[in-house]
């Protein structure tokens, strides 16, 4: 992998053909931080294949975006570390890559929409140029090329004019429309994974569907994988395939979308399901997750979600709870899953 | 575009008008006798003094003599000595002199300054940034006197005499352009110093800015991450004070003209207050001052052409 021209479609797939496209394997992310070290991930798993979608769910500090970040190799070495673990696509580790054949995935293979469009676009230059310059510098294109290009791709994320509006800067337009334009810019060169850090957390409501239904068409149309990260569960139904639901670094429950639904296998993931607004429960009060999330410079000793859970056990504040499989799709990290499952409370 | 600067120009005639009146009325409100200045030791001849009373309007109230003044510089008359010399006549050359010092000092400052401010932000924490941090601390220490003699000594004389290397002229402005080097590198010190941490902040703020990280995420190289996504960014509050600067380093040219021995405005200026000669001295800082407005619009033009988000109608 020292060779940066490395065309990394020709890495091994793997052997079998069975291998996810893109595995996160116990990942951990640390920060230096002048009070300590904060764990932000703390042995974070997922898989993917190509075509799904991965929805990744929890509360604000849980390291959901730490963890995309790493994927991406967008985050700050120092501060950030990655002590442990591996982040295989077509089945090679990135992080043992070196910069030269990273660069050469990010954009290109592996691309990522923000969640404020407004200051992820670069203000001084024009949504054209932008758009424009992914074909430029990964694909050699001459000017006029990349723009007829960048217009095409504001045309298929449904921009208004497009032909016009390719000169202007993103202050020019609304939020709804430079999200489009940030969303157009991550599918340029056809990525293989599109990750999209709450996409639509910005955004009106009205926008946020339109926003929702835009990815999950272009994600139809071109068989990409999807990493979506959410506050919101209500959006997840529609469009994953898939969940993982993180809590203090760590993946604390990963489920088929339904299954999650009807039969949640972890508390943390049944407060969050408990506590969406639902239309029979009009008038009632909402419930809430009782606590704080944890911090990360002084995580609870075993499992980081005692203190505020329900069904907590002795062994709770002692054991870290490990990851059990549940079925061949489904596993839950917390040792009373199964009372979890049918209903018990502790 | 037009009809701003327009506007601009308009809303600065108020602000000649204010720093003006401020400077004349300061400049006669000095104790003592402008024609006993004239005299020297010697006795003024009471008919003589009369009549010069009388022809430069010295009997009337502030307020009448600064009305005159205004009038004349509207029709491009800067006033008459007491010598008799048409104040135009003194300035000639001169301001052209001062003007040439502040922008090779301007020009070395950009140089210099935002090029160790680069520098300084993409090393962070390390030695290069640490040691042009003090560098920057000693230029600021260092008054213009000592670090003018310095340089005069090292680069003028000394260079001369041991390698034969003839190429700073020490005094004078014989040389063209390279009479100006080693005032311009005087006078340009202490702006040098903040420039250099200016940029260093603007640059280490951009670069941790979220479409530099988008740029990033496009899988861009560094080189055009840096060069492109982030400089022209970083560049803007730059503008800003070099604009400005202008204007404080032709006030400022004082000492690093007389070192030189550059006949520029900053001696005039100096030299005429000892005299007492009032008609220079206002005469020169209004022109310092339009200068100031002239540099700041210029400055405000090129901000809306470094930032799209700026209209100005
Ligand atoms: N540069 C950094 N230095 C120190 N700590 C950091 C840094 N970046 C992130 N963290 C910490 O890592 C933790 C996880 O952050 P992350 O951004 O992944 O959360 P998140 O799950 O995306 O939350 P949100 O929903 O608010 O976006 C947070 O507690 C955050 O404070
Ligand atoms: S391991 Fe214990 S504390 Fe953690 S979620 Fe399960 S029951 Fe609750
Ligand atoms: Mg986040």
């Amino acid at each position: 992998m020292q060779n940066p021209s490395v065309d990394t479609h020709l890495l091994p797939a793997d052997t079998l053909g069975t291998a996810p496209l893109l595995a996160v394997d116990n990942l951990h992310v640390e920060f230096a931080t002048r009070q300590g070290v904060a764990r932000a991930v703390n042995g974070v798993s997922y898989a993917l294949n190509a075509g799904e979608t991965l929805a990744v769910l929890g509360e604000s500090g849980s390291g959901k975006s730490v963890t995309a970040q790493a994927i991406m190799g967008i985050l700050d070495m120092p501060p950030a570390r990655i002590p442990k673990g591996e982040i295989r696509f077509r089945g090679t580790d990135l992080l043992k890559l070196s910069e030269n054949a990273r660069t050469q995935i990010r954009g290109q293979q592996i691309a990522m929409v923000f969640q404020d469009a407004l200051s992820a676009l670069n203000p001084v230059f024009t949504v054209g140029w932008q758009i424009a310059e992914m074909f430029r510098v990964h694909r050699g294109m001459g000017k006029k090329a990349a723009y007829a290009k960048a217009i095409e791709l504001m045309d298929r994320v449904r921009i208004p004019a497009a032909r016009q509006r390719v000169h202007d800067y993103p202050h020019q337009f609304s939020g709804g429309m430079r999200q489009r334009i940030m969303i157009a810019m991550s599918i340029a060169l056809d990525p293989d994974v599109l990750i999209a850090d709450e996409p639509t957390t910005a955004l009106d409501v009205t926008v946020q569907a339109q926003i929702m239904e835009l990815l999950a068409e272009l994600q139809r149309e071109s068989n990409m994988a999807m990493i979506l990260i959410t506050h919101d569960l209500g959006v997840v139904a529609d469009v994953a395939d898939k969940i993982a639901v993180m809590y203090g670094g760590r993946i604390v429950e990963n489920a088929p979308v339904h299954d999650v639904y009807k039969t949640p296998a972890h508390p943390y993931t049944k407060g969050l399901l408990e506590s969406i607004p639902r239309v029979d429960q009009k008038g009632q009060d909402l419930y809430a997750i009782k606590g704080l999330p944890p911090n990360l410079l002084d995580m609870p000793t075993g499992c980081a979600f005692n203190p505020r859970c329900p069904y907590r056990q002795d062994n709770c504040v002692t054991d870290v709870p490990p990851l059990h499989e549940i079925s061949g799709t489904r596993s839950s990290a917390c040792h009373y899953w199964r009372e979890v499952l049918d209903g018990v409370e502790g | 575009m037009g009809r701003y600067v327009v506007r601009r120009l308009l809303q600065a005639i108020p602000v000649l008008l204010g720093t003006t009146f401020l400077i004349f009325a300061i400049v006669y409100a000095l104790p003592g006798d402008p024609l006993q200045a004239l005299a020297g030791d010697r006795r003024v001849d009471p008919v003589f003094a009369q009549t010069m009373r009388e022809l430069f309007h010295l009997n009337d109230p502030l307020i009448v003599r600064y009305g005159y003044y205004i009038r004349d510089i509207f029709t491009g008359d800067f006033g008459t000595t007491f010598r008799g010399l048409p104040v135009s006549t003194i300035f000639e050359g001169k301001f052209q002199v001062t003007l040439n010092l502040a922008l090779m000092a301007l020009i070395i400052e950009a140089i210099v300054g935002v090029g160790l401010g680069l520098i300084a932000a993409l090393r962070r924490g390390r030695w290069s940034d640490t040691g042009i941090l003090a560098v920057t601390l000693m230029l600021v220490s260092i008054p213009t006197l000592v670090s003018g003699f310095v340089l005069q000594l090292v680069l003028g004389v000394q260079l001369k005499k041991s390698t034969g290397i003839d190429f700073f002229p020490v005094t004078g402005v014989s040389d063209g352009w390279r009479s100006y080097l080693l005032p311009g590198a005087v006078l340009a010190g202490t702006s040098i110093a903040y420039l250099t941490r200016l940029t260093r902040t603007s640059l280490m703020e951009t670069l941790r800015s979220d479409y530099v990280r988008t740029a990033i995420a496009k899988g861009m190289p560094r080189r055009r991450v840096l060069g492109r996504h982030a400089l022209r960014n970083s560049l803007i509050p730059l503008v800003t004070y070099l604009g400005a600067d202008l204007g404080t380093l032709m006030g400022g040219a004082v000492i690093t003209e007389t070192i030189f021995n550059l006949p520029g405005i900053g001696q005039q200026l100096f030299t005429s207050v000892y005299l007492r000669e009032n008609s220079v001295v206002v005469g020169i800082v209004t022109v310092l001052v339009l200068i100031y407005i002239l540099a700041n619009l210029i400055v405000d033009l090129l901000y809306a052409v470094l930032d799209p988000r700026i209209r100005y109608e």
